[in-house]
């Protein structure tokens, strides 16, 4: 019965785990394919991972791209942590429901509804106030981080709604202040959670067609933009190549991130254990006096 | 700077809930507005290419023109309302099919052990951090006619002249299925993750059958996951529009597509924003039902 079982389980995840993958091995295996013709194979040449290196406006777009990634994830999870906080620790107040809806309904709104009404705003704003003039990288971010600042609030609220707040209620009861609280003792508890957050936005942002192509001007086309005009004529070996090196990229920074994580693991069952010891010696202690 | 907030009866919370909720009005909430507005505007060879709502006619008599036409222009055109009803479609088959493919997979990742847990889920989410654009486009390497799965079947001796895949429904599905599965995966896991298992127990010791334990107690307790992972397949999935235009069909009706085409290409703006509100008005209901869903999984109001 059991046997049966969990030769069912492994049944579901290898399948499922082939379906996930396959398309993105195909992707790595036939960018290092000689032939131009991607799905025929002609022997192995890393020819693409050259061309790609001498191609001007994929390297500018990436360029581009990364440094729109950067400024909006910082900033996205900055505002994304003040949106957490407020819904996780300050209690019902007015306009919550409407605060919370805000955060959610970006998460799944159709992306070509918020590309419209986001590229409709900054028409309408530089008509009334005149800023922002035209159209770039200034309204890329803009929308870049109201994207990605819901997916920030989402994670940091759930952090820390399953954080106990028997420190900081222990802080303030001895006298700190509510900001030193927050930079002291929950900022520090909920760094992880921060980096993945930020993280999360970045790779959002990187990855974003739909929003950019609505408040994008004309001379910052981004990396997406750059491969979906490409990928429309067809498939070509280049962009496998393109693919290959993301994907590299992923694999290291997650890598990364694991040993960090299982390091800061055992660094805090150690830090338990000591705690625990020291508890013990206490006891020991008072039973004796 | 603290005594001027003071002196503004500003204390550090209000300024701490104020930054990210004027940020949210005015870059999300805002932009509704303005759609609503345009799109009752008529369209105009210009920059911006829409005539303004108000304008002054004469002295000091501000006139509103509204102009119902561009809704009407999209009941009389069967095209969209074609193209809504097939959206909704899409998105209903590829949500079914991703929960009848996600179920499985978060159940089978939920009873592995707790040391295999963590990786296999880092596993699903692993594909999420590459390039969404470029794991569509790897489907059109596998579909094409001389693709992958087609030179697979010919191989293996199932077919010997290659089916069209790619620019079908078809492919259509596999590409939405394929790229939201995560989404549909990830809370069903955490709610199964989270099961009482001595509720099984009981329920075996009571003489109920793995099957009926299955049916009677696992499925009825994940159904929260189970809506908050079909809303979050089924309402972006309605407004896709990058799937169907690298995978299906050019002349498949989507109303992502048709809204697209109506911006970037007709620059009609005051159409697209009539479209994007009446998909707003198809999609509310769902994304309230969502915003409940997540913001009680989130742990709702504290304390």
């Amino acid at each position: 019965m059991n046997q049966g079982r969990n030769l069912f389980r492994t049944l579901v995840l290898i399948l499922g785990f082939a379906f996930l993958y396959i398309p993105i091995v195909s992707l790595i295996v036939y960018s290092f394919n000689s032939s131009r013709l991607v799905t025929v194979w002609g022997g192995f040449s890393t020819k693409w991972y050259g061309a790609l290196l001498q191609n001007d406006q994929i390297l500018n777009a990436a360029f581009l791209s990364l440094k729109i990634a950067a400024i909006s994830a910082t900033l996205a999870v900055v505002l994304g942590t003040l949106a957490g906080l407020v819904l996780a620790r300050f209690g019902p107040f007015k306009g919550r429901t409407l605060l919370s809806g805000l955060t959610t309904a970006p998460l799944v709104m159709p992306e070509v509804i918020t590309g419209l009404s986001l590229l409709l705003l900054f028409v309408t704003m530089e008509q009334v106030i005149g800023w922002p003039a035209g159209r770039g990288m200034t309204t890329i971010v803009i929308s870049h981080i109201t994207l990605t600042m819901a997916f920030v609030t989402v994670v940091v609220q759930s952090r820390l709604s399953q954080m106990d707040d028997s420190l900081e209620e222990a802080a303030m009861d001895l006298g700190a202040r509510p900001h030193k609280v927050f930079f002291l003792i929950t900022l520090p508890i909920i760094a992880p959670a921060l980096m993945s957050g930020w993280l999360l936005a970045f790779t959002l942002s990187l990855d974003d067609l739909v929003i950019t192509s609505f408040v994008a001007g004309p001379g910052s086309s981004t990396l997406p933009m750059v491969i979906f005009s490409k990928v429309r004529l067809g498939v070509s070996p280049d962009i496998n190549a393109l693919a290959t090196i993301l994907v590299a990229i992923v694999a290291v920074g997650v890598a990364i991130t694991g040993i960090m994580m299982a390091r800061q693991q055992k660094q805090r069952e150690r830090d338990a254990q000591m705690a625990l010891a020291a508890n013990q010696a206490m006891i020991e202690s008072v039973k004796k006096g | 700077m603290k005594s001027v907030l003071r002196r503004l009866g500003l204390d550090g919370r209000s300024v701490v809930t104020a930054v990210p909720y004027l940020w949210l009005l005015l870059f999300f909430l805002i932009p509704f507005v303005i759609v609503l507005k345009i799109s009752f505007s008529t369209s105009q060879i210009a920059m911006p290419p829409y005539e303004p709502l108000l304008h002054w006619a004469g002295d000091k008599v501000l006139q509103i023109k509204l102009n119902l036409g561009n809704f009407a222009f999209l009941v009389e055109d069967n095209l969209y309302w074609k193209a809504y009803l097939n959206s909704i479609w899409v998105a209903s088959v590829s949500t079914f099919f991703c929960l009848l493919l996600g179920y499985p997979i978060a159940y089978a990742i939920a009873r592995s052990n707790p040391s295999a847990r963590n990786i296999l889920m880092l596993l699903i989410v692993l594909p999420f951090w590459t390039s969404f654009l470029l794991r569509v486009y790897a489907w059109i390497g596998i579909l094409k006619n001389n693709g992958l799965l087609n030179n697979f079947l010919i191989w293996i001796g199932a077919i010997d002249q290659p089916i069209q895949m790619l620019q079908t429904d078809f492919a259509v599905y596999i590409g939405i299925v394929y790229s939201y599965l995560p989404f549909m995966i990830l809370p069903l896991y955490a709610n199964l993750e989270k099961m009482d298992l001595t509720l099984l127990e009981a329920a075996a010791d009571l003489g109920c059958r793995p099957w009926q334990g299955f049916m009677k107690i696992t499925l009825p307790l994940s159904l929260p996951g189970v809506r908050a992972g079909c809303l979050l397949v089924f309402i972006p999935a309605v407004g896709e529009f990058v799937i169907p235009s690298l995978l299906g069909d050019p002349g498949m009706l989507m109303i992502g597509k048709v809204l697209w085409t109506e911006f970037f290409n007709n620059r009609d703006w005051p159409v697209a924003s009539a479209v994007a509100i009446v998909l707003l008005l198809f999609l509310v209901v769902p994304m309230m039902y969502f915003q409940r869903a997540q913001d009680a999984e989130a742990g709702g109001v504290h304390r």
